[in-house]
């Protein structure tokens, strides 16, 4: 009796229940991962907690083996199963459709599978190769074949969201895609052309490497492959957040998306321009010739423009939500946003984040410029306005009523989950402000600098008040994610449902100024055309380089120095 | 706030986005002509099980003419050689380095000098030392658990 209440809970939509798996799973992926983080970020106080949390969880070997986790389980895990259960089911509710059903549970398994595949050797301290893992450092091929299989879930995820759009354009023949769908759907081919660095860099060199059926890899033709990927991936965790800011914010703010076809514009400027770039990873290499790296610094900088005009419009549609509440003069209009809501809260702080996280990044791709902060605590300092504030901050504002939305249960605690978004927040900048002017004065990234040696203690000394405010940062992320994490499990894990007729809707936006008989969206609607050209773009930028090194491959053998 | 006052200041911000981006291109290439020497390059590929066997010069600093100095670097886990290198005030010196193991950083602490180290590149970049005094040399690379204690030193005097 009890499963079939259980049913009855997703019957009405089908697709329902897959989304909010992945969703689970992914807070679950977040739930691990993010505990870690106010180690680190004690490390970077000079407090080094390793030696207690030993004690206290004996499988955890050192900071570098954390930072694995925490990088992967966040950055990778995380991003990619909320993008896999929010948009489609997004792209199904607003084109009234399922998803092949059988299809989406694979998928959905074989992340779990990969998963718990990568996770063994994680824990295991045989796979510490943070998550960027540039060989030669060799982990266990358990961590490269689960992270693949996980890859080739987003994969089928892209064939699902292509097969939902082509049986709607045969039912509306002439008609532009949704807009939230477009948004969506271009997020998924963006990442079919961004991720075959890695599915590359898996197929060829580190799995078999792993398994010992190659003497050893090339790491520079790796880290090239892995950077083909390794920027756009930021763009993978961006665009679904971004989707949430343009198709449920301005709803959700009580005012209009301001302009639909601009809303396409940005995101086709994403499908084009997001791959092109990932050299700027690696102007500090040897081996890549300048006039490449310059190449890609320049279409770096165009994929900025998407991004801009994007501040612009969520301004704006935030400005005419303000107007829309009673708001008078800026300030006025600002302060009757609806700031008491953690799920507008979150959207909105996450992209406060997002101005100075940009900027920072303009810095970043500045060729020259570079090699001030390049692998100093500068970049995760950077990285983590952008994605562990901005995507992060945005997702889980998003939970709060998509949880509430799949399941029929209403938010528990929803004060909880307000004092711990604007904690999140303020724990994020404050550790911002603290890693990007350490990294100014050559803090290096990723190192264990609580413990250090002891004729080396002191080496860091002028950098100790931003220490400082890394180590108050940590605090606060930490009350901030236990507050998050609680209502999000407490909500999913109570018995309570709503009556159908209080469930919340999905609060998909209206605009403004809509597609309707707009020449330039039906030119926009041509996504196979848009995404060869994609693919195209990217072949020319990465296939010179590459083939003059496959030219010299050099075979580096394994190391394990963990 | 209408639809006509929205497109006029859209259209102002994406020309003015446009604009501030083509000058940091600007600013970018001007000091990419100018003195950008020390933008790492490929001095020759390497196989890294060679290094330490005689396929790169023994690590040392020699002068190559006055005031002009090269040093041959070799960073492994978890140090640098030679550890300490001594210059005076004005040289100009040419740093050739590589990796016999993993992927390391050659930093050095204050200057612009800051290079990927992967095995199988020997990578040189160039630097003249302008201010007198201790540099730290940081390895910015996760390279393995002793990786934090991985600092050289350049003195550099008057």
């Amino acid at each position: 009796m009890a499963t079939r209440v259980q049913q009855d809970a997703y019957a009405d939509f089908p697709v329902k229940k897959v989304s909010l798996y992945y969703i689970v799973l992914a807070f679950a992926a977040l739930t691990i991962g993010t505990l870690f983080g106010p180690f680190q970020a004690l490390n970077y106080g000079d407090i080094n907690l390793y030696p207690w949390l030993q004690k206290l969880l004996p499988f955890v070997k050192s900071y570098y083996q954390g930072l694995t986790l925490h990088g992967v389980l966040n950055a990778i895990v995380f991003t990619q199963l909320f993008a896999q259960g929010a948009l489609l089911y997004l792209q199904s509710r607003e084109m009234k459709l399922q998803p092949k059903m059988g299809v989406a549970w694979f998928s959905w398994w074989l992340a779990l599978v990969g998963l718990v595949l990568a996770a063994i050797p994680l824990l295991a301290n045989d796979a510490t190769v943070l998550y960027t893992f540039y060989p030669p450092l060799k982990g266990h091929p358990l961590f490269y074949i689960g992270a693949a299989l996980i890859i080739v879930s987003s994969y089928i995820t892209i064939y699902l969201s292509v097969d939902l759009w082509l049986r709607w354009k045969k039912q509306n023949p002439g008609k532009p895609t949704p807009l939230v769908s477009y948004m969506s759907l271009v997020t998924w081919m963006m990442w079919g052309v961004a991720a075959l660095g890695l599915v590359l860099e898996a197929v060829f060199l580190l799995i078999p490497w792993s398994l010992g059926w190659m003497k050893g890899v090339d790491p520079l033709v790796a880290r090239t492959l892995f950077w083909w990927t390794g920027h756009p991936i930021v763009y993978f965790w961006l665009l679904p957040a971004y989707v949430i800011w343009y198709g449920i914010l301005p709803k959700q703010a009580g005012g209009k998306l301001i302009s639909d076809p601009l809303a396409r514009l940005v995101f086709l400027m994403f499908l084009v321009f997001s791959t092109p770039v990932g050299f700027h990873h690696q102007f500090a290499d040897p081996g890549i010739d300048p006039g490449w790296k310059m190449v890609h610094t320049v279409l770096t900088m165009m994929v900025a423009v998407p991004s801009l005009i994007t501040a612009f419009t969520i301004a704006a549609s935030l400005e005419y939500a303000g107007l829309m509440r009673g708001g008078k003069g800026f300030w006025g209009k600002i302060a009757r946003l609806p700031w008491d809501n953690p799920s507008v809260a979150a959207s909105i702080l996450g992209a406060i984040a997002f101005i100075v996280g940009g900027a920072g990044g303009i810095v970043n791709a500045s060729f020259t410029l570079d090699y001030v902060v390049h692998n100093t605590t500068w970049i995760p300092g950077h990285f983590h306005l952008p994605v562990a504030t901005a995507v992060t901050l945005t997702h889980m504002g998003a939970a709060f009523w998509l949880i509430p939305h799949l399941t029929g249960k209403p938010l528990v605690n929803p004060r909880a989950a307000l004092i711990g978004v604007y904690l999140w927040f303020t724990g994020m900048m404050v550790m911002g402000l603290g890693m990007h002017m350490m990294g100014l004065q050559g803090v290096p990234r990723r190192a264990w600098i609580s413990n250090m040696a002891p004729n080396l203690k002191g080496a860091y000394a002028e950098s100790a008040p931003y220490m400082a405010l890394n180590a108050a940062a940590g605090v606060i992320l930490l009350v901030a994610a236990t507050l998050i994490l609680y209502v999000i499990f407490a909500t999913l894990l109570q018995g309570r449902r709503l009556p159908a007729a209080e469930r919340p809707e999905v609060p998909f936006t209206e605009v403004i100024s809509g597609p309707e008989g707009r020449r330039s969206v039906m030119v926009m609607d041509r996504l196979f055309f848009w995404w060869g050209t994609a693919l195209v773009l990217v072949l020319i930028v990465y296939m010179p380089t590459l083939i003059k090194l496959l030219g010299q491959f050099v075979a580096a053998p394994g190391w394990r120095l963990w | 706030m209408n639809e006509r006052m929205i497109e006029a200041y859209e259209r102002g911000w994406v020309m003015f986005a446009l604009f501030m981006i083509l000058v940091f291109l600007v600013f970018i290439g001007y000091t990419l002509s100018g003195f950008a020497f020390y933008i790492p390059t490929s001095a020759e590929r390497i196989d890294p099980t060679k290094v330490l066997a005689g396929g790169f010069p023994q690590p040392h600093v020699e002068e190559v003419g006055p005031g002009k100095y090269q040093a041959y670097v070799i960073a492994r886990a978890f140090s640098f050689t030679p550890g300490e290198m001594h210059f005076k005030v004005g040289d100009e010196v040419t740093f050739f380095v590589t990796s016999p193991d993993v992927q390391h950083g050659f930093y050095v602490h204050g200057t612009d000098i800051n290079v990927q180290v992967i095995p199988g590149e020997v990578a040189k970049v160039k630097t003249k030392f302008k201010r007198p005094g201790e540099y730290l040399v940081i390895c910015n690379e996760y390279c393995g658990i002793g990786h934090q204690n991985m600092l050289g030193k350049i003195v550099v005097e008057e």
